[in-house]
């Protein structure tokens, strides 16, 4: 931002600059658009969470969390998550220290946590409607399948965003264009991160007990 | 081979051709004169070689002034198809009586009521809105463009998919019978079998990605984008309603676009999120819905409300009286219409202290909107008031909006509700805020800002014919809803027994004749506008001696908007650099950095209509290589990287210059 310098003339009853002498360079909205597109996202999982929360223990007689859910497996595809953001985060200290090929090496790690998180995910789903435990069964098994199903749908556009972001890397290093791009996929993988918390918590494990 | 059903059915999905309505007159004539009108305006675009122009200088334009006038083309063109929607419920409703089952069946007119609301919210009213904010709010805070462009032009291509989704469903199938929220298990797909909710869907999906990226965009601009020394609490109040709506579309178009998708899974998948059996729970969608949707008629009227702030302070020579209780009262309306969404549906009984919260939070929001309507009075109050017809508008506005509000604050009273609900007088109480409120705002808007954006005045005669005939037509068309909703009469009903209530709908159908010349006369009013432009032209810049920025720029402004970055030091910046006598710079123009235009908008809009068409009628094959096209292409997008150019310093001062002239021949 520029400094004014009108203020001061104002006292002398004389007019004040009313234009900028030099180029105006607002501050970018990258980051303050992302943030508020992540947000906006955000209001789509409270709606399938509230949706869980009011349609969760409808079973229509059918199963109910304590028989289908595996929770060692989710355990283990909960750390495939977390750790995945760890090495998002080596991605991005590699980044500011402009090393292109370990920020590639750990975005490749990334991607592979990635796949490894929704390939477990699509195991658990078959799983289940292996066992007649479909989504058309009951209002509990919709709204299960659709919370879990959006956020793996985010985790694949992710993973896909990931390899687009590589390949940009790859062909143009690490300049402010693709820094800032690295910068909205961290916020984006890490926001998915804490959505699964509460998934995790909200449907599996208080699904469980409840 | 063609014979093969399945093979067939592979390919057209569920499409064949009993889907085209040949067997229906009003139809067939309708599309014919579609299909004449569309000729005619290729016809002339050839003749008049306008393609490349089109192309080039319109459709793949990041710049928010254009993509502002394509939104309110749209809206005007909506505007007409839903305003056609209106008059034939209207007159059909008028004649249906005494065992006379009118010109329209059941089937008919249930897709016509639920078209017209759907038009008329989401193609109408939202365009129109979005496109005053995108020509407006840039100009407003002194900023060249919107801060994602690239983006401003996606969102308007993706809000005219939408359009012409809910556009096709008139000649390819049939459009929802449901109402315009499509409720339930009216809506599921046990009830509603057909494409209609399927059309419903899809457009509203479509056209709501691009309303929630445009809400982002308008929001990052505000913040971010404003010229040097414009504080929050210096913004003009229009900019400010923005903000506020933007905030809205942010925080309540997500949900509309989950609720949907469930609604869609239901339909689709076999889900069991609201349907009556397997633990399914209509309400869920209900309540979610009108979380949506009732901040959405605050999305649509803050906005008016800033024009006419705008309006009341420029043409009675004021400062706007209570600038910074106007702000409040926006920001508070903005808080307290997310809490007010179950006043909706008093009638599900959730019990009476549920019912008594919402009953009491929605007459609450009356209050902030006293106090603006105070405001307002207080600004004309000794001011020295010019009747142009942007303060027509206005004071027709101040009268009719009052009535609406008050029979809103009647309606929020839930024993009263138990007996008003879903009743022609609900009909009437949103017309009347709609109406008198959003419509009465946006066309006092076009009036005022026209010659923004066209060099060129409207010609004031035909918009003051317009303006009577809209408010008279109104008091017409709707006082007699009132009358029939407190007898008893409810809404969405096609004939009718009691011969004793003829007379209030032929009424009503006269009303609906006169806003019908209303809008002949806006028609003719841009005819005659365009016919006199050199009489009407705007030399100045500044034709309502005006107060906010961007009257300090041409008519029509420069692509750049401002060769050199306002400074602001008070609000009403141009009414300060005005009397404390500015001197417009004249040397020393520097090469302006731009955004490149780009095709990416349109193309990705274009196949978003076709997806849509194949999820409809279950053509998955196009679906699914639509939707690999759209993903490729936008990933295709990111690897653009030359995406600004720089306009030489030499075209500005030759802009300039020119601009120098126009106002020396003025003087």
């Amino acid at each position: 931002m520029s400094d004014i310098h009108g203020h001061a003339a104002q006292h002398e009853g004389q007019a004040p600059a009313f234009y900028l002498e030099e180029e105006h360079h607002p501050e970018g909205s990258t980051m303050l658009g992302f943030w508020l597109y992540l947000m906006s996202d955000c209001l789509i999982f409270a709606v399938l969470f509230a949706t869980h929360g009011v349609l969760g223990r409808n079973y229509a007689a059918g199963p109910s969390p304590a028989d289908l859910f595996d929770l060692p497996l989710v355990a283990v595809n909960t750390s495939m998550l977390l750790f995945s953001s760890i090495t998002y985060g080596f991605a991005m200290l590699a980044m500011e220290r402009y090393e292109k090929k370990v920020t590639l090496f750990w975005m490749a790690i990334t991607a592979l946590f990635g796949i490894a998180f929704v390939s477990l995910e699509l195991y658990e789903f078959a799983h289940m409607i292996h066992e007649g435990a479909g989504p058309q069964r009951s209002a509990f098994l919709s709204s299960f399948f659709t919370l879990v199903g959006t956020h793996g749908l985010h985790v694949t556009s992710g993973i896909v965003w990931m390899f687009v972001l590589m390949a940009q890397v790859a062909k143009h290093g690490l300049i402010p264009e693709n820094k800032r791009r690295l910068m909205c996929l961290s916020m984006f993988w890490h926001f998915l991160d804490v959505v699964w918390i509460g998934v995790f918590s909200f449907v599996y494990l208080i699904g469980v007990i409840g | 081979m063609f014979s093969d059903p399945d093979l067939l059915k592979f390919i057209f999905g569920r499409l064949n051709l009993d889907a085209i309505p040949y067997h229906e007159p009003i139809l067939v004539a309708t599309f014919l004169a579609v299909v004449i009108g569309g000729v005619a305006l290729v016809g002339l675009i050839t003749y008049y070689r306008f393609w490349g122009v089109l192309w080039r200088d319109w459709l793949t334009s990041v710049d928010h002034k254009k993509i502002g006038i394509m939104y309110i083309i749209l809206a005007l063109v909506m505007l007409l198809r839903g305003f056609a929607d209106a008059i034939m419920m209207r007159l059909q409703q008028a004649i249906a009586f005494g065992g006379s089952e009118g010109y329209l069946p059941p089937h008919h007119y249930d897709q016509i009521f639920t078209a017209h609301g759907v038009i008329m919210i989401f193609f109408m009213a939202m365009p129109f809105v979005t496109g005053l904010m995108n020509f407006v709010v840039p100009l407003q805070i002194g900023a060249r463009d919107v801060s994602f462009p690239f983006l401003n032009n996606f969102s308007f291509w993706m809000t005219t998919a939408g359009a012409v989704i809910i556009m096709l469903s008139l000649f390819v199938g049939e459009f929802a019978r449901t109402g315009w929220l499509a409720y339930p298990p009216l809506s599921g797909a046990d009830y509603s079998p057909g494409v209609g909710v399927d059309y419903y869907i899809w457009g509203l999906q479509v056209a709501g990605i691009g309303t929630t990226l445009s809400g982002i965009n308008l929001i990052a601009t505000i913040v971010k984008m404003r010229a040097p020394g414009m504080t929050m609490m210096k913004m003009p109040v229009f900019t400010w309603t923005s903000l506020c709506t933007n905030v809205l579309i942010v925080a309540t178009f997500p949900v509309l676009t989950a609720t949907l998708a469930l609604l869609t899974l239901d339909r689709y998948a076999g889900t069991n999120f609201f349907t009556n059996d397997l633990g399914g729970n209509p309400m869920m969608y209900i309540n979610l819905i009108w979380i949506w949707g009732h901040p959405e008629v605050y999305i649509l009227v803050l906005p008016a409300f800033g024009i006419f702030s705008e309006v009341v302070a420029t043409f009675c020579g004021k400062r706007l009286f209570g600038y910074a209780s106007m702000v409040y009262a926006t920001v508070v309306i903005t808080i307290l219409s997310y809490i007010v969404w179950l006043h909706h549906f008093f009638t599900m009984g959730s019990g009476a202290s549920v019912n008594a919260f919402f009953g009491i939070t929605t007459m609450i929001i009356s209050i902030p909107t006293g106090a603006k309507m105070f405001n307002w009075l207080f600004t004309m109050y000794r001011g020295r008031i010019r009747y142009e017809v942007p303060m027509l508008w206005t004071v027709g506005f101040m009268v009719t909006f009052v009535l609406g509000g008050m029979t809103g604050v009647l309606l929020a009273v839930p024993p009263a509700d138990f007996v008003l609900h879903n009743s022609l007088f609900l009909i009437a109480h949103f017309h009347n805020v709609i109406i008198g409120g959003v419509v009465f705002g946006l066309l006092a808007g076009v009036y005022y800002w026209f010659p923004k954006a066209f060099g060129f005045r409207l010609d004031p005669f035909w918009g003051k014919m317009s303006f009577w005939f809209w408010l008279i037509g109104f008091y017409f068309a709707f006082m007699p809803l009132y009358v029939l909703g407190l007898m008893g009469v409810t809404r969405r009903v096609n004939s009718f027994e009691d011969p004793s209530l003829q007379i209030w709908f032929v009424i009503a159908a006269f009303g609906a004749f006169l806003i019908a010349l209303g809008i002949l006369s806006l028609l003719i009013q841009f005819a005659v506008s365009f016919i006199r432009r050199e009489e009407l032209r705007d030399t100045t810049g500044d034709p309502w001696d005006a107060r906010t920025l961007e009257w300090s720029t041409s008519s029509p402004p420069p692509d750049y908007n401002f060769a050199f970055t306002p400074l602001v030091h008070d609000h009403d910046s141009w009414w300060d650099m005005k009397r404390r006598g500015h001197s417009r710079p004249l040397a020393g123009f520097k090469p302006i950095h731009m955004p490149k235009n780009t095709g990416t908008g349109v193309i990705l809009g274009a196949i978003s209509v076709v997806f849509a068409f194949a999820m409809v009628w279950y053509i998955w094959w196009l679906a699914g290589l639509s939707f690999l096209a759209m993903v490729a292409i936008a990933i295709g997008h990111t690897f653009n990287y030359d995406r600004d150019y720089y306009i030489p310093a030499d075209i500005v001062t030759e802009t300039e210059g020119k601009r120098t002239e126009l106002l020396a021949g003025e003087v």
